[in-house]
């Protein structure tokens, strides 16, 4: 019990100098908290994947399209129990910076493949019977304010021409994982218009959905449907749905990778912070130091008490962070939600700020704890601050 | 009457730990602020770079990137007969009629990670527009021929494109037949092979692009006139150093908006740290600020040695996170351009630009840590300063 009071006692003798300290704890744990949660965010596509789902693209580059016909000999291929299309259609709702994405899909049989979209069944009729219809999610209904009966512009780089939908379903999510950042509308619609414009792109599609049984087959069932092309013009390449979007991840990996690092760097300067804080803390009082040493505490012990001093610090400003956390992560989703659809605070992230800041104490601690246990009586009590 | 800097210096070095452990916290941060610019600067540096003055790029109407534009024959046909073009001296229009496309490859240190390569399909006049590109290892690919050559960034980064290596795609398998070097421009990281054999393969009737070179820049914006109001055209020309530096711009903005961000809340960091530094350091020489009071130094001169203080300090960390970040122009960064959806090799940029915007962003953080501290001290009454210790 004393040894506790003293050490607290110690912590806030300097009052400016532990507050400050526990301040730039808490902004470090704090940027570190929220480098983690933007890393994880990169992973949102692939936490919202499902195992028995697999996607075909052709293997040159997604920028390439497949025909239309390679569905029903994909639907042959033993294990595969449901086939769709769907196709990037990279539209602009007004600005550039009003980036989402859109997707023109086979309704009646894309949708029965993600039970994770949860429809009003009335709005889906209405979707299904409209040419132009779009159904749109629930977050990105909110981002831009689409209603039920909106008309929604759009222009592509991909597809020239103004292209208008009309909102006709909003979908929410079945469970947190679920991204509702993005609109869909009817494949037919975008091939008719294709067949117009440009013949000799119409009944392409840019990847196949594959739904499967038996998740467990997946890498028989794609090296079957790859077989299945090979040598011909398009051939595919199809993987799960989990492994086609880390491929998406893995091409700006080198950002992902540097965002990582950084969020260590801010721990190594509030490392310095802190080390320099007890640094100071055990020189001045080395006196002291020798006087408890002087009055028969062991050396052992007067370790303990700067060691305590400093995991006291490290524990306060790392707990406040880890508070604080939660709401500034709310904060800064709202402020990028164009550009992240999903920002999950996961328990190891929390675990990662602990581990951080235990470490940054152990290592302030360390060296002026080693020293003050090794200080000679004498020399201590000659020493002047 | 001034305290002279070598006081100032003398009392950094005389509390050396404390010093060194300030001085690397601003450090770091100087050294994440500025790996940021060199960053930006070195893509900027290779996007730009790799665009001739005196080019011109033309694709289709909003197609905004060489990959989604298609430029039908009939209009490249036309494109050819501009009065603003360079010609030949055999009058050869100097105008190339490209086929890009993207190719997705696996990566040399991981190969069941893909990412997108640009495959260029250019006639010969393509090469001579280009003429910063080398051949650095075999020949140049034969016209008419299934052989590519790849640039040196795509022969570092991927796998199955060494030299004598075959690529298949579009039905056909491509043989690696040379390395070029476009010196540190963006064609760095594309694949070159034959036009007309690509435009085959790839079942195509539209060229993606034309490049062309003007006999004068000036005459441009005549030609861009001209083009625009011809109803039989729908397409976008841009001067190549332009397109180049457009395709670099979201890339540009996500680097440097997230350093910024990085910069301001490390730096938050730094400035505490050198905050607490100072405030010990005035505490600790309260005795010694009232003698030099009493020996006739004025106030002012106390606040400008303890702020000389800490920007000295903040300066050597500035030194010290610069000469950190100066080791990283040996690194070169592969990733993939947002906007033209392909992998892009590009180096950090040390510009003296930087150099000097890093040392100030240090000594910003120095003087907003220091300057609480150094009101403190030069308030001080002597009497109560002298009767402190």
């Amino acid at each position: 019990m004393f040894f506790l009071k003293f050490v607290l006692r110690n912590v806030f003798r300097a009052r400016l100098r532990a507050g400050l300290t526990i301040l730039g704890l808490v902004i470090a744990t704090l940027a570190f908290g929220l480098l983690q949660t933007v890393v994880r965010a990169w992973y949102a596509g692939a936490d919202a994947s499902s195992a028995t789902r697999l996607v075909s693209r052709n293997a040159i580059s997604l920028t390439f399209s497949m025909p239309l016909y390679y569905r029903e000999k994909i639907r042959a291929v033993p294990g595969v129990t449901g086939v769709s299309v769907s196709n990037w259609f990279g539209g602009i709702y007004k600005e550039p910076k009003n980036f989402f994405a859109q997707f023109a899909v086979d309704a009646p049989t894309f949708f029965p493949m993600y039970p994770e979209f949860i429809f009003d069944p009335v709005e889906y009729q209405d979707f299904l019977r409209d040419r132009t219809g779009a159904a749109i999610g629930r977050q990105l209904a909110d981002l831009y304010g689409f209603k039920v009966g909106d008309t929604v512009p759009l222009t592509s780089a991909i597809y020239p021409g103004k292209w208008e939908f009309t909102a006709r379903a909003i979908f929410d999510a079945r469970d947190e994982a679920t991204i509702t950042r993005q609109m869909y509308f009817h494949y037919d619609y975008l091939n008719e218009q294709i067949k117009k414009a440009f013949p000799r792109r119409s009944d392409q599609t840019g990847v196949f959905i594959v739904g499967i049984s038996d998740g467990q087959a997946a890498a028989n069932i794609a090296r079957d449907i790859d077989a299945e092309f090979k040598n011909s013009l398009a051939e595919t390449l199809t993987e799960t749905e989990k492994a086609f979007s880390l491929s998406f991840v893995a091409m700006v990996e080198t950002i992902v990778v540097a965002i990582q690092g950084v969020s260590y760097v801010v721990i190594l300067i509030i490392m310095a912070v802190a080390a320099n804080t007890m640094a100071m803390t055990a020189r001045e009082r080395l006196p002291e130091y020798a006087t408890l040493k002087a009055l028969g505490f062991s050396p052992g012990t007067v370790a303990a008490m700067i060691m305590g001093e400093a995991l006291l610090l490290a524990l306060i400003g790392g707990g406040l962070g880890m508070l604080l956390t939660p709401p500034v992560i709310k904060g800064f989703h709202a402020a990028t939600i164009s550009m992240f659809a999903k920002m999950p605070l996961v328990p190891q992230t929390f675990w990662l700020q602990a581990a951080c800041a235990l470490v940054v104490g152990i290592v302030a601690g360390i060296i002026p704890a080693i020293r003050a246990a090794r200080v000679k009586i004498v020399d201590g009590l000659r020493h002047v601050a | 009457m001034k305290i002279p800097l070598s006081y100032v210096a003398r009392n950094l070095w005389v509390r050396r730990l404390t010093t060194g452990l300030t001085a690397a916290g601003m450090a770091l941060v100087v050294f994440v602020f500025a790996a940021v610019l060199m960053l930006d600067a070195g893509l900027k540096t290779t996007l730009v770079s790799t665009g001739a003055a005196d080019n011109v790029v033309v694709i289709r109407q909003g197609s905004q990137t060489e990959v989604q534009s298609g430029v039908q024959r009939d209009q490249a046909s036309l494109l050819e007969t501009m009065p603003e073009i360079a010609r030949a001296a055999d009058g050869t229009p100097l105008l190339s009629k490209e086929t890009v496309v993207l190719n997705s490859l696996p990566k040399i240190d991981e190969p069941t990670k893909r990412s997108n390569v640009v495959v260029r399909g250019l006639p010969e006049m393509g090469r001579t527009l280009r003429p910063q590109v080398k051949i650095v290892q075999g020949r140049m690919f034969r016209t008419g021929s299934s052989e590519i050559i790849v640039g040196s960034s795509v022969a570092r980064q991927f796998a199955g494109v060494e030299m004598g290596q075959q690529l298949s795609f579009a039905g056909r398998q491509w043989l690696v037949v040379g390395v070029f070097d476009a010196g540190k421009t963006a064609f760095d990281s594309e694949i070159w092979g034959d036009v007309d054999q690509m435009m085959q393969a790839f079942r195509r009737s539209a060229y993606s692009s034309v490049i062309a070179k003007l006999s004068d820049p000036a005459s441009y914006t005549v030609m861009k006139a001209r083009l625009d109001d011809d109803p039989r055209l729908k397409i976008d020309i841009k001067p190549e150093r332009q397109f180049y530096e457009d395709q670099s711009r979201s890339l540009s903005n996500f680097i440097t908006l997230l350093g910024m961000a990085l910069s301001i809340i490390f730096s938050l960091g730094a400035m505490i740290g050198a905050t607490i530094t100072m405030y010990a350091a005035v505490a600790m020489r309260t005795g010694e600020i009232g003698t030099l009071r009493a020996l006739g130094f004025q106030r002012s001169s106390i606040l400008t040695a303890f702020l000389t203080e800490a920007l000295l300090l903040a300066f050597v960390g500035g030194l010290m996170g610069l000469a950190a970040a100066s080791f990283l122009t040996a690194i070169t960064v592969s990733t993939t351009n947002f906007q033209s959806f392909s992998e892009l090799a590009f180096s950090f940029a040390l510009t003296p630009k930087i150099v000097v915007q890093s040392l100030l962003f240090a000594l910003i953080m120095g003087f907003v840590g220091g300057f609480l501290p150094a009101i403190r001290a030069s308030r001080m009454k002597i009497v109560d300063a002298l009767r402190a210790d």
